[in-house]
């Protein structure tokens, strides 16, 4: 996913001058060694210094750029939050703040570089928009919105490598829409990023035993598609999010909010991560496992098994 | 730069900062609090910087731009603009009420701010994206900012200290107005370390020159004077609440308004300045 959204954003950057990538001593990879040889004035390296990184968008955006402020996650919300709430939230300036690697992906390096409630922490933030695709193709899709966009503010969180392709023949990407991946009848589980793959997985199982189930990308994590979630509540007997992101201030507690709001009639389970730091290592599925969050866990609750 | 040093009136200067003191006091008798005493400390920084220094366009604006990153020094701000018709008096009338617009810190998208600034250590990293912003369209653009030496305590005014100076922003122009003042104390007290200024910002690569920081034509010149190839930094020594004798240097008068003895008695002492 890292190299998909280098590559649009190369791509965009060639077509506008007006992006700037404003990392902090953290390389995409791929084709931004070619755009920061080709455009060294708009490749800007603040080293070791997120909050400059997100003031200096700032100020770009201030004139008129579309800036790009990139990190890994936790270091391009958290440790620079009041540059991004006063900087881009209350002036409203369409910056793109990139979170790669968030969630638990980083899952050797500890709980100092996992990003568990970056959705809480942006989303409480006015104007604060959020995209978190799910798959590479979906990163395309997201980074030229971010490239295009004049609304304000955007939290982009992406994954880092190797994630399968997930939106193959699906409905085509619209901002602040609910994409249906695949349509069922009577389960529908709701999903964003990278763990999307966990709930593919679950949707194969569910199809494996005869039960219909549609697939569906939250990718537009706010403004969140309300009709989107209501008509998903209405339409399905059974609804399931899967999130990796802690249980408060994500998509599953706003599903139930909505729930609640329209009295829905289905079945409604929640898969987050949970509201602890955990001390274990290993690659991200152990990460999410150590969490709850893997399909037999997640089938057995459900009661799938 | 020299024609331009050569042309600066420094009585004219006087006379405008004494109407400034004048209209900010007028103003502190329609609230109960307002920064006072950060404003008086850096009227002639932010007089320079409007009326010497920013170049005219022939627009009637300006290539150049000015962010007050000591938000809450905004009221001599707020003056100059009404000066130039760019607030309404009506604006200025209507200060921290329900029917206006302008509040104790400067907020973007009022007419005549560039930035929403209050929150300190935010202003020298969005000069920079400004400055960065100007050289990439080779628009050529000055930016102006003026920092409070509270905020030079903030690790994010030196984020961007590195950065300017990294990136040869020679198109940044910062004045620090150093009263030497913070809510509990003087700094040289509390803070002894956070002395000698200019030494530090020559060793992160920034030009540097100190002058007294209520002389205009002193302010004019150094900044007229640089060589360019470096941002820029006057650090301007200056007493808080400059002007009015019981205000100086008395930390109270950061925020709080005059009564009406109080009042008379700085309207006296601004007249016997003129």
């Amino acid at each position: 996913m890292r190299n998909t959204f280098s590559e649009t954003l190369y791509a965009e950057a060639t077509q506008n001058p007006e992006i700037y990538i404003v990392v902090a001593d953290i390389s995409p990879a791929g084709s931004m060694a070619k755009f920061s040889t080709q455009y060294p004035e708009r490749f800007i390296n603040v080293g070791v210094a997120e909050q400059s990184m997100i003031g200096i968008c700032a100020g770009l955006a201030l004139k008129g750029g579309q800036p790009f402020a990139y990190t890994i996650a936790t270091f391009s919300l958290y440790r620079p939050f009041e540059m991004v709430r006063d900087d881009l939230c209350y002036q409203n300036l369409p910056v793109t703040v990139v979170g790669m690697g968030a969630g638990v992906i980083y899952s050797t390096l500890g709980g100092t570089h996992h990003t568990m409630e970056d959705i809480a922490i942006a989303g409480a933030i006015p104007n604060m928009q959020i995209v978190a695709p799910c798959d590479p193709a979906e990163c395309t899709e997201a980074t030229r919105w971010c490239a295009r966009q004049k609304n304000g503010p955007v939290y982009l969180r992406i994954g880092k490598a190797g994630e399968p392709d997930l939106t193959k023949g699906a409905e085509p990407w619209v901002f602040g829409k609910l994409r249906y991946l695949r349509r069922g009848t009577d389960v529908c589980i709701l999903s964003y990023g990278v763990i999307t793959k966990m709930a593919a997985e679950l949707a194969d199982r569910f199809q494996a035993r005869g039960i219909s189930t549609s697939l569906v990308s939250t990718h537009t994590v706010k403004p969140l598609d309300r009709d989107g979630i209501v008509a998903a509540l209405r339409n399905h007997k059974h609804v399931i999010v899967i999130e990796e992101h802690v249980p408060q201030g994500g998509l599953a507690p706003q599903t139930k909010q909505i729930a609640w709001d329209i009295q829905a009639q289905c079945r409604l389970d929640t898969f987050t991560l949970q509201d602890r730091f955990i001390h274990n290592y290993g690659s991200h599925d152990d990460l999410l496992a150590a969490h709850g969050l893997s399909i037999p866990q997640i089938v057995h609750r459900i009661g799938l098994d | 730069m020299t024609a331009r040093a050569n042309s600066f009136d420094a009585a004219a200067a006087r006379e405008r900062c004494l109407r400034y003191r004048r209209r900010i006091l007028d103003i502190s008798q329609q609230v109960s609090a307002l920064h006072i005493g950060s404003a008086y400390s850096c009227t002639e920084a932010v007089d320079a910087i409007y009326n010497g220094l920013m170049r005219a366009g022939a627009d009637g604006g300006s290539p150049d731009t000015f962010l007050m990153s000591k938000g809450h020094g905004c009221m001599i701000q707020y003056v100059i603009l009404e000066e130039r018709g760019i607030l309404s008096r009506a604006d200025l009338d209507a200060y921290c009420t329900p029917e206006g617009r302008l509040g104790v810190h400067p907020d973007y998208g009022n007419p005549g701010i560039v930035a929403a600034t209050g929150a300190l250590g935010h202003g020298l990293s969005m000069v920079c994206g400004m400055a960065l912003a100007e050289k990439a369209r080779k628009t050529a653009g000055t930016i102006y900012t003026v920092l409070s030496d509270g905020e030079v305590q903030e690790g994010s005014t030196w984020e961007a200290v590195m950065m300017a100076s990294s990136l040869k922003l020679g198109n940044v122009i910062a004045i620090i107005d150093n009263n030497d003042f913070q809510s509990l104390g003087r700094t040289s007290e509390t803070h002894p370390s956070f002395y000698p200024l200019v030494e530090k910002f020559e060793a992160f690569g920034w030009e540097t020159v100190e002058v007294p920081g209520h002389d205009s034509r002193a302010i004019f010149e150094a900044i007229a004077a640089r060589r360019g190839d470096k941002p820029f930094m006057l650090v301007a020594k200056t007493t808080k609440g400059k002007g009015v004798s019981y205000m100086e240097n008395v930390p109270i008068w950061h925020y709080r308004s005059p009564n009406q003895n109080e009042y008379r008695q700085a309207i006296e002492e601004l007249e016997a300045a003129r």
